[in-house]
C-alpha cells in the first residue's frame, strides 16, 4: 500500500532527459498558450545575457540587435532565412522523431552527410525524367541516412548499446567512410583543384528555384516533411505505439507494443528525415556532393532546433526560422564591427534558457493540474 | 524487559493517510530494550508504511513516537539516526566499488581536517566486529562479497553510526538458511549488547524462532502483541490473515462447462536460472473466477506475465480452444485475454498523458477506434468517456492527464480498460490494490458482472477477504508451484496461512 496520487515521475538525469525530450502533455490551450509564453520568455532572457556579454566585451548591444532588426526588413534576408532553415527543419524534425520515444539521436550529422555522398553519386548515374529523377535521389538520401542509422538501432536492440554511444561514434565512422568513398570511387577526376565534387547531376535531377538563385524547393519539401512529422506522430496508431513506449516502455509492451521493433522503426524513421538534410545543397545549389561544398554541422544544430521547438513541428519549423535568421544576420553583423560568433552564443542561450525556464513551466503546470484535480473530485473520494 | 525503563521505541495511535488510501491507523507498538521484537503481517498490511514512519521517512497524520521515552518529530531519516535509529534495507545501499570499509564509513567518514581518518574508522570497526563478533575483510570491494556478507556490512554501517534500535525490513528474504543461522547468531549478540531489534517478516518459523515479542499487523493496523511462547504458528497464521473471513457472496449463475483458459505445465525460468514458476497446471472456466493467493514473489507476477506472453515460458496455454503459446503479447490481447497489471504506474499508465490515450494503448488497433492507419481521436475519447462512466472515474473529462487523478481513480480506468473489451480471459492481479472501499467495490462488482457474462477470471491479491469472498476456485501459489487447491467456502485462515508460508504440503481442500 504505497500508492499516491501524487506526480510520481522520473527523477535523476534520465528524468530530466525525459522530460525535456518527451515534454508534458496536458493538451489544453491554456497549457499551450503557457508554454508559447515561456519559450518567448526564454528568448527574451537569452537577449538579455547577450546583451551584457555584448557590453563586457565593449560593443553596443543596441548597436547589434538594431542591426539584426535591420535585416529583418531586407527580402533577401527573409530569403536567406528561409534557405538557412531549410536544414534544420530536416535535422531537428529527424531528432525530435527519436526524442518521441526517448531515444537521442546525436547521428544526424553522420546520417545526413553518408546520405548525401550516396544520393549526390547515385543521382548522377542515372538518367530520368525531371520529376522521377529528383523523387530517385530524395528516396536514395533516405534509404542511405535510414541505413546509417540503423546500425545504431540494431546496436541497441540487440545488444543493449546506448544510442547516445554508438551514434556519436557512428558520427565518426561516418566521416571516414566518406571520405574513403569519396576519394576511392565517387570522386570526379576532371575536377582540378580545391573543388572537388561528386559527378554533377543532370539537370532533370535538380531542384527547381523558387525564387532564382535564393531559395530552392526544398524548403517547400522541408515544410511537407514537418506536416508529414504531425500525422505520423500524433495522429496515426504507429505515432501512438511510438510516444507510448517512449512516455512508458513497460505500459506499452504490457499493451502488445513491441519496444524493440519501435526502437528500430523510430530509428530507421529518425534516420530517412536525417538523410534530406543537406538535399538543399546537393541538388539545389551544387549539384554534387564535395567535402568542402557540402555544409557541415546541421546535425548537431538540429538538437538544439529540436528542443527549443519542443519536439512539436510547428514549434521546430519556428525554432528553424528563428535560427536561420539569426544565422543570416552574422555577414551583417560583421560588417557592423560586432563578432558575429555572438550569433552562436546567443542561439546556444536561447537553448539553455528554454530548457530551463520550460522546465519550471512543466513543474509549475502539473503542480497545478493536480492541485485542481485533487479540489474537483476530493468530495467523492473517500480517503 | 523490566517496568522501570521506558520501551526503546512506543508507538500509540499512529494513522497515515495516503490518498485513495489509509496505509496504517490505529498503530500502537511498545519494544522493549535489549529485545528482538518481530513484526509480522501480509504484504499491505502496514509494515513499511509504519517503518517509515519510525525512521523519519515521512510524518504520521496523527500519533506519537516515542524514543527512549521521549516524544519525537522526526522530519527525516536524519533525525532518526541521531536520536540512534538505524535501518537496514531489503534492497541494500551499499556502492559496489567501494571497499567494505568504505562502504561503511561512506556518509559519516571520520575527519582530520578534511582527510579521511582511515585508520582511526579501521580502529573503530575492529572493536565493533569483535564485539558483535563478525569477520569481514574492510579492504574487500563490496562487489566481491555474497548477499549474507553484504547485509553483514549494512549491518555495521548502521551500528558504526551509533544506533542502538536497528530495524531490519525482512532480512531473511535474500538469504539461504545457513546465512540465516548466523545473522541470528549475530542478532541475538546484539541484544545481549544492549541493542535492540526491531524485525519485520512474514516467515512465522523464524519469527517464532529468533523474537522476544511479536507484534501483529493486519489491514493497516496492529490486531495483537504476543509472545512466542504463547502461541504455535497456526495461531499466528490465524491473527496474520484474520479470523473473521466473510461469507463469499452468493453467486446466482452457474459456472459454465466449456475452459476458456487452460494452462498446463507451463513453467518459467527466471534471471538467476532457477525456475521461478514451476509446471502449473489449471483450468478457468467461463463464468469462473480462480484465484491465486500467495505471499508475494512465490511465482505469481511471473505465472501472469507468462500467461501474457511477456515472458518466455514453457508449456501451453489455451484460451478458447486456441493454443496461444508462442503467440505475441498482442495476438493474445487479440484472442480474448486482457490483464489488469500488478503495477498501475509502472506497466499500466502513461502518466504524463491524458486519461483518453491511456484508454487508448492496448486497443489502438481496433477497427472502432482508427480510421485506417490514423487513430480516431473522436471514438477513442467517447469510448474513455464510456470507461470514465461506467467505472466511475472521478474526472472532469478525458483530457486530464493521468497523474492528476488518485489511484483510485486511475485504478478504476486501468480495470476499465481492460473490462470494456470484454474479454474471454481476465488476468486480474491485485485490482483493488491501494484503492479505497468504494473503489474496491465497484471494482468488485465489475468482475462479478464480467464472471456472470461467461468471462474467466485469474484473480492473483493479497487481500485474502477479496480472495475467499469472489473466487470459485482457490489456488495456492509457493516457491513457484501451485501447492493447493482449496474450496473457498470451506477454508479456515489458519490452513490457507499455513499453505501460503509453505508450512504445510500437499494438495487438500
Amino acid at each position: 500500500m504505497t500508492d499516491t496520487a501524487t506526480t510520481e515521475r522520473p527523477t535523476g538525469l534520465s528524468g530530466l532527459l525525459s522530460r525535456i525530450t518527451t515534454g508534458s502533455n496536458a493538451g489544453s490551450l491554456r497549457t499551450s498558450l503557457t508554454t508559447v509564453a515561456s519559450s518567448l520568455a526564454a528568448v527574451a532572457i537569452a537577449l538579455s545575457i547577450c546583451a551584457v556579454l555584448l557590453l563586457v566585451t565593449g560593443k553596443s548591444p543596441v548597436d547589434a540587435y538594431s542591426t539584426i532588426l535591420e535585416t529583418a526588413g531586407d527580402s533577401n534576408k527573409l530569403l536567406e532565412m528561409l534557405r538557412r532553415s531549410t536544414p534544420l527543419i530536416f535535422s531537428a524534425t529527424a531528432v525530435a522523431v527519436g526524442f518521441k520515444m526517448n531515444l537521442f539521436n546525436i547521428g544526424v550529422e553522420g546520417q545526413y552527410l553518408f546520405a548525401a555522398l550516396i544520393a549526390a553519386e547515385a543521382g548522377s548515374r542515372v538518367s530520368l525524367p525531371a520529376v522521377a529523377h529528383i523523387v530517385f535521389i530524395l528516396l536514395v538520401a533516405m534509404a542511405a541516412g535510414a541505413l546509417w542509422a540503423s546500425i545504431s538501432g540494431i546496436l541497441k536492440v540487440y545488444r543493449n548499446i546506448h544510442e547516445v554511444i554508438s551514434t556519436i561514434m557512428l558520427n565518426y565512422i561516418a566521416l571516414s567512410v566518406i571520405q574513403w568513398l569519396f576519394e576511392n570511387f565517387f570522386r570526379d577526376d576532371t575536377v582540378e583543384g580545391l573543388n572537388v565534387k561528386t559527378t554533377i547531376i543532370a539537370e532533370s535531377g535538380q531542384m527547381p528555384d523558387l525564387v532564382d538563385g535564393r531559395l530552392n524547393a526544398m524548403f517547400l519539401v522541408a515544410l511537407a516533411t514537418a506536416g508529414a512529422f504531425w500525422v505520423l506522430v500524433y495522429r496515426s496508431r504507429f505515432g501512438f505505439r511510438l510516444r507510448a513506449s517512449g512516455y512508458n516502455p513497460n505500459a506499452a509492451e504490457v499493451a502488445g507494443i513491441g519496444a524493440r521493433r519501435m526502437v528500430i522503426a523510430a530509428m530507421l524513421i529518425s534516420g530517412a528525415i536525417a538523410g534530406l538534410v543537406a538535399m538543399y545543397s546537393v541538388i539545389g545549389e551544387t549539384y554534387a556532393y564535395g567535402p568542402s561544398a557540402t555544409p557541415t554541422q546541421f546535425g548537431f544544430a538540429g538538437i538544439t532546433v529540436a528542443l527549443l521547438g519542443r519536439n512539436h513541428p510547428i514549434g521546430i519549423v519556428i525554432a528553424a526560422l528563428l535560427f536561420g535568421f539569426l544565422d543570416s544576420t552574422s555577414a551583417v553583423l560583421q560588417l557592423a564591427d560586432v563578432p558575429n560568433s555572438i550569433v552562436k552564443v546567443m542561439q546556444s542561450i536561447i537553448v539553455l534558457a528554454v530548457v530551463v525556464v520550460n522546465e519550471a513551466t512543466i513543474r509549475r503546470l502539473n503542480a497545478r493540474t493536480a492541485e485542481q484535480m485533487r479540489a474537483q473530485t476530493d468530495s467523492g473520494e473517500a480517503s | 524487559m523490566t517496568t522501570s525503563t521506558p520501551p526503546a521505541v512506543a508507538l500509540d495511535g499512529i494513522w497515515k493517510r495516503f490518498p485513495g488510501v489509509i496505509a496504517n491507523h490505529d498503530v500502537t507498538l511498545s519494544v522493549d530494550r535489549g529485545t528482538i521484537h518481530a513484526i509480522v503481517g501480509e504484504n499491505g498490511a502496514g509494515k513499511s508504511t509504519l517503518m517509515k514512519t519510525l525512521y523519519g521517512m515521512h510524518r504520521p497524520d496523527a500519533g506519537t513516537v516515542a524514543v527512549n521515552g521521549t516524544d519525537m518529530h522526526m522530519k527525516s531519516p536524519a533525525d532518526a539516526i541521531a536520536a540512534g535509529i538505524g535501518m537496514v534495507h531489503q534492497h541494500f545501499m551499499l556502492a559496489d566499488n567501494f571497499s567494505v570499509l568504505e562502504n561503511i564509513i561512506l556518509g559519516s567518514e571520520p575527519a582530520h581536517r578534511g582527510v579521511i581518518d582511515a585508520a582511526s574508522a579501521r580502529a573503530d570497526l575492529t572493536e565493533l566486529m569483535r564485539t558483535v563478533g563478525v569477520t569481514l575483510d574492510l579492504d574487500t570491494p563490496v562487489s566481491e562479497l555474497g548477499v549474507g556478507e553484504r547485509q553483514r556490512v549494512e549491518i555495521l554501517k548502521v551500528l558504526y553510526r551509533g544506533a542502538d534500535i536497528v530495524i531490519l525490513d525482512e532480512p531473511t528474504a535474500v538469504l539461504v538458511p545457513e546465512e540465516v543461522d548466523e545473522l541470528f547468531a549475530t542478532l541475538r549478540r546484539l541484544v545481549n549488547d544492549g541493542t535492540t531489534v526491531i524485525f519485520i517478516s512474514h516467515k512465522l518459523d523464524e519469527v517464532l524462532q529468533v523474537s522476544d515479542a511479536i507484534t501483529v499487523m493486519r489491514q493497516g493496523t496492529t490486531v495483537a502483541s504476543v509472545a512466542p511462547a504463547d502461541i504455535d504458528r497456526a495461531g499466528l497464521a490465524e491473527l496474520m490473515v484474520g479470523s473473521e473471513l466473510p461469507t463469499p457472496g452468493g453467486r446466482t449463475t452457474d459456472i459454465g462447462e466449456t475452459e476458456r483458459l487452460t494452462v498446463a505445465n507451463l513453467s518459467v525460468v527466471g534471471a538467476d536460472g532457477r525456475l521461478v514458476v514451476e509446471d502449473a497446471t489449471f483450468a478457468v472456466r467461463a463464468g469462473e473466477i480462480v484465484g491465486i493467493a500467495g505471499v508475494e514473489g512465490n511465482g505469481q507476477y511471473e505465472l501472469c506475465t507468462a500467461i501474457i506472453g511477456l515472458r518466455p515460458a514453457t508449456g501451453t496455454v489455451i484460451v478458447d480452444g486456441d493454443d496461444i503459446s508462442t503467440a505475441s503479447v498482442r495476438d493474445r490481447h487479440d484472442a480474448g485475454v486482457a490483464y489488469i497489471p500488478f503495477d498501475r504506474h509502472r506497466e499500466a499508465l502513461m502518466l504524463n498523458s491524458s486519461l483518453w490515450e491511456n484508454g487508448l494503448l492496448g486497443r489502438e488497433a481496433s477497427p472502432e477506434l482508427s480510421t485506417g492507419p490514423l487513430v480516431n481521436i473522436g471514438a477513442a475519447r467517447s469510448s474513455t468517456r464510456d470507461i470514465i462512466d461506467r467505472f466511475g472515474v472521478l474526472t472532469p473529462n478525458e483530457t486530464v492527464p493521468a497523474f492528476a487523478l488518485s489511484g483510485g481513480n486511475q485504478q478504476k480506468l486501468v480495470v476499465g480498460r481492460s473490462m470494456i473489451t470484454e474479454p474471454a480471459v481476465l488476468i486480474a492481479a491485485h485490482p483493488t490494490r491501494g484503492i479505497d472501499v468504494g473503489a474496491q467495490a465497484a471494482v468488485w462488482a465489475e468482475l462479478r458482472d464480467a464472471r456472470d457474462a461467461g468471462c474467466a477470471i485469474l484473480l492473483v491479491s493479497a487481500d485474502l477477504d477479496e480472495l475467499i469472498g469472489l473466487s470459485d476456485t482457490l489456488l495456492v501459489m509457493f516457491d513457484g508451484r501451485i501447492a493447493a487447491e482449496v474450496d473457498p467456502d470451506d477454508v479456515s485462515p489458519a490452513i490457507l496461512g499455513g499453505y501460503m508460508t509453505g508450512a504445510t504440503t500437499g494438495a487438500a481442500s
